[in-house]
């Protein structure tokens, strides 16, 4: 279950490892939950706002794969994990709130 | 009911259970943990929880062909592989052959962001795939709570495992989680211990520096269960808990009598020896010959082919083998036969229950007819008397539940207790040898004699218990008017008695010769009586002749003078009878 969104737009006012150009993250959720689906709302608002043009979301459904859930480490869904840039990082939860995934994702630096 | 014989729900009535092959949990459990259900194990750091869990996975795997999954959120695959197969687990291999399935959750704070809500979907779906994958039957979540540490909401938490729990049950496998200890409750969340069906708790517990595993079940729904703390021990075979073997006393006793290898001795014992399978304590103070009686006796044993177990705690193989050469028992050659075994370990090397564990694998892989343990007096000095009597108890259950001899050995400290002290355990003892220190006249010598001997017409004598180079010896001891002797002057008395019995001998002789002398005075004397009275008859005869003569000649001479005067016949020739003659004088 791939969804591969659209919209290439430069923005470059981000620190960080925000500069780097291919942002390759994936969202593990357990069929079409509620959490499920407004992480995946969540993740492509806040892509688009902040890293337009550079990033891929893959979507995984532990349910149809459940062998991929031990590669990454999964034991809470939906968990966004960030592949690239390196080092792997995980934000679990429906990223609802906007700050604490900006952290998580390292998009803003902790504690300004 | 017929179609009951298959499958675990064979019996309808009781709760069904999954067996853990684990020595003796089973045997608490009443067959093991409830099937189907979960079961929490917990206890503080380092009390083998990880390992029971997996002895369980594996047992089950191997045992009862029952694929396990193991999911580790505190050690990876490797490490649990690498830490269990000192005790002979092979994950790898059992992982290879599909029998089980690591999976180790790592959960690290401060990789993981959280936004929102979210729940543990993703731990179902990993397990439910993992069961499913091998068609998994038992499943151990180890430790589960470490969740806690690496996720921040405890409400979703405690209502998700909740939810695990539930699923465990749904999923149909038997199903171990365990948790730390925590204050005050079984677990650090104290949620744990109320959705199980079963809780088992472990505890290692230093007392006077000697470490004990215990164990005991907290909880069984639907089963009944040992309710007390069961020491155990993780040795390189797993886990071994030690139940008080059987709580009732059945067990079947033997009538046959095997001999102590001292004639005397089987001779006070009712004349035929002691019973199979009972229990002889031998007690004594220091130096009266208990181990030369075991050794005796272990010898015996071995003379008849049986083979025999000796726990030594003082002795090694080869100074046993030294000591008792000079008592004329040859024990290497028995060593050699394999017929007897020597297990020479310091008491305090470790705890009571490893002892016992000891003994128990050890008869088990032996099979003796004969155990002796000398002494068991040591177990004081590591633990309590009453741990040391509950051992014991342990002990000789097993032993009579096997009809194997136990011969103990037991040192006492003063002569006036030796009774009293013998740790509590008289009443568990059927034959009770004592050897005393008997002290008189200047030395000491050993007396031995029978306290109690169940089910046997024994004697209420002291023996004198004698150490000879052809081996132990029992003599008479000497009762007389000064009291019991023994030794030295035990021999002296003899000697006067010896020297008494040959005077009154002489003394008898010597009468037997005066009587006789007597006689043969009486009878010279009766000869010299009769020489007199044939002397006087021999003159009466001699008159008498005499007489007669002149009588004759007188007649005679009548006769001539008649017949010279040419008178009548008078009488008819010269006869001699007096009476004729008579008339014929008279009318002269």
């Amino acid at each position: 279950m791939k969804h591969t969104p659209k919209s290439p737009e430069p923005l470059d006012k981000l620190t960080g490892p925000t500069n780097f150009d291919q942002w390759n993250l994936r969202l593990y959720v357990a069929g079409k939950t509620t959490k499920s689906v407004a992480a995946f709302e969540n993740l492509s608002k806040l892509c688009e706002e902040h890293l337009p043009g550079k990033y891929h979301i893959e979507v995984v459904d532990l349910l149809m794969h459940p062998q991929l859930a031990k590669g990454d480490q999964i034991v809470a869904l939906p968990t966004l994990v960030r592949k690239l840039p390196e080092p792997i990082r995980r934000v679990i939860g429906d990223l609802s709130n906007v700050e604490r995934t900006l952290v998580g994702l390292q998009l803003r630096p902790l504690q300004k | 009911m017929n179609k009951a014989k298959s499958g675990h729900k064979a019996t309808p009535l009781a709760l069904p259970k999954a067996g853990t092959g684990i020595n003796g949990l089973d045997e608490i459990t009443g067959g093991g943990l409830p099937r189907g259900r979960p079961t929490l194990i917990c206890g503080s750091a380092g009390c083998g929880k990880t390992l029971l869990a997996i002895e369980f996975l594996v047992r089950g795997a191997t045992e009862f062909d029952e694929p396990g999954v193991f999911m580790a959120f505190e050690e990876t695959a490797e490490e649990l592989a690498q830490n269990v197969r000192s005790l002979g687990f092979d994950l790898e291999q059992l992982a290879a052959e599909n029998k089980l399935l690591l999976d180790y959750v790592h959960v690290e704070r401060s990789e993981i962001e959280e936004t929102g809500e979210y729940d543990l979907e993703g731990l179902f779906i990993r397990l439910g795939h993992a069961i499913d994958s091998i068609g998994a039957k038992r499943v151990v979540l180890d430790t589960i709570e470490t969740l806690f540490g690496g996720l921040g909401d405890t409400a979703v938490l405690r209502a998700e495992l909740r939810r695990l729990f539930r699923w465990l049950k749904d999923k149909g496998v038997t199903a171990i989680i365990t948790g730390e200890r925590g204050d005050g409750t079984l677990t650090r969340q104290g949620l744990e211990e109320y959705v199980s069906d079963c809780v088992i708790v472990l505890d290692h517990r230093v007392s006077e520096q000697y470490s004990t595993r215990r164990l005991r079940i907290v909880k069984y729904r639907g089963s009944l269960h040992g309710t007390n703390e069961y020491p155990f021990l993780i040795d390189e075979n797993g886990i071994s808990v030690l139940p008080i073997t059987s709580v009732g006393l059945r067990q079947v006793v033997s009538s046959e009598r095997i001999s102590t290898g001292i004639p005397r001795l089987d001779t006070m014992l009712g004349g035929k020896g002691m019973y199979r399978g009972s229990s002889v304590l031998i007690s004594g103070t220091a130096g009266t010959g208990k181990t030369s009686l075991a050794a005796n006796i272990a010898n015996a044993s071995c003379l008849r082919s049986e083979r025999c177990l000796y726990f030594a705690f003082e002795e090694s193989e080869s100074q046993l083998t030294r000591d008792m050469r000079s008592i004329g028992l040859d024990l290497a050659v028995w060593f050699k036969k394999d017929l007897l075994r020597l297990h020479a370990t310091r008491p305090s090397a470790y705890g009571l229950e490893m002892h016992l564990a000891t003994l128990h694998k050890l008869v088990t892989e032996f099979e003796p007819r004969m155990v002796i343990v000398d002494p068991i007096t040591t177990f004081l000095g590591t633990s309590t008397s009453a741990e040391t009597e509950a051992m014991l108890v342990r002990l000789l259950d097993f032993l009579k539940s096997l009809q194997i001899t136990a011969i103990l050995t037991s040192l006492v400290h003063s002569a006036n207790t030796a009774e009293g002290s013998q740790a509590g355990i008289s009443s568990l003892i059927d034959t009770w040898l004592l050897l005393r220190d008997i002290e008189l006249g200047g030395e000491r010598n050993r007396g031995l004699h029978i306290l109690k001997s169940r089910g046997m017409a024994h004697s209420n004598q002291v023996r004198e218990f004698l150490l000879t180079d052809h081996g132990v010896e029992l003599k008479d001891v000497y009762i007389g008017p000064e009291g019991v002797l023994t030794g030295s002057m035990r021999l002296a008395q003899e000697a006067r008695e010896q020297a008494a019995r040959l005077d009154r001998q002489q003394e008898f002789d010597r009468r037997q010769r005066d009587v006789e002398r007597k006689r043969l005075a009486l009878e010279a004397q009766m000869g010299v009586l009769r020489a007199q009275f044939e002397a006087e008859e021999d003159e009466l005869k001699r008159l008498l002749t005499g007489e007669q003569l002149a009588a004759n000649t007188e007649r005679e001479s009548k006769v001539n003078m008649a017949r010279s005067r040419q008178a009548d016949e008078l009488a008819q020739g010269p006869g001699t009878r007096p009476r004729p003659t008579r008339p014929q004088r008279a009318r002269k």
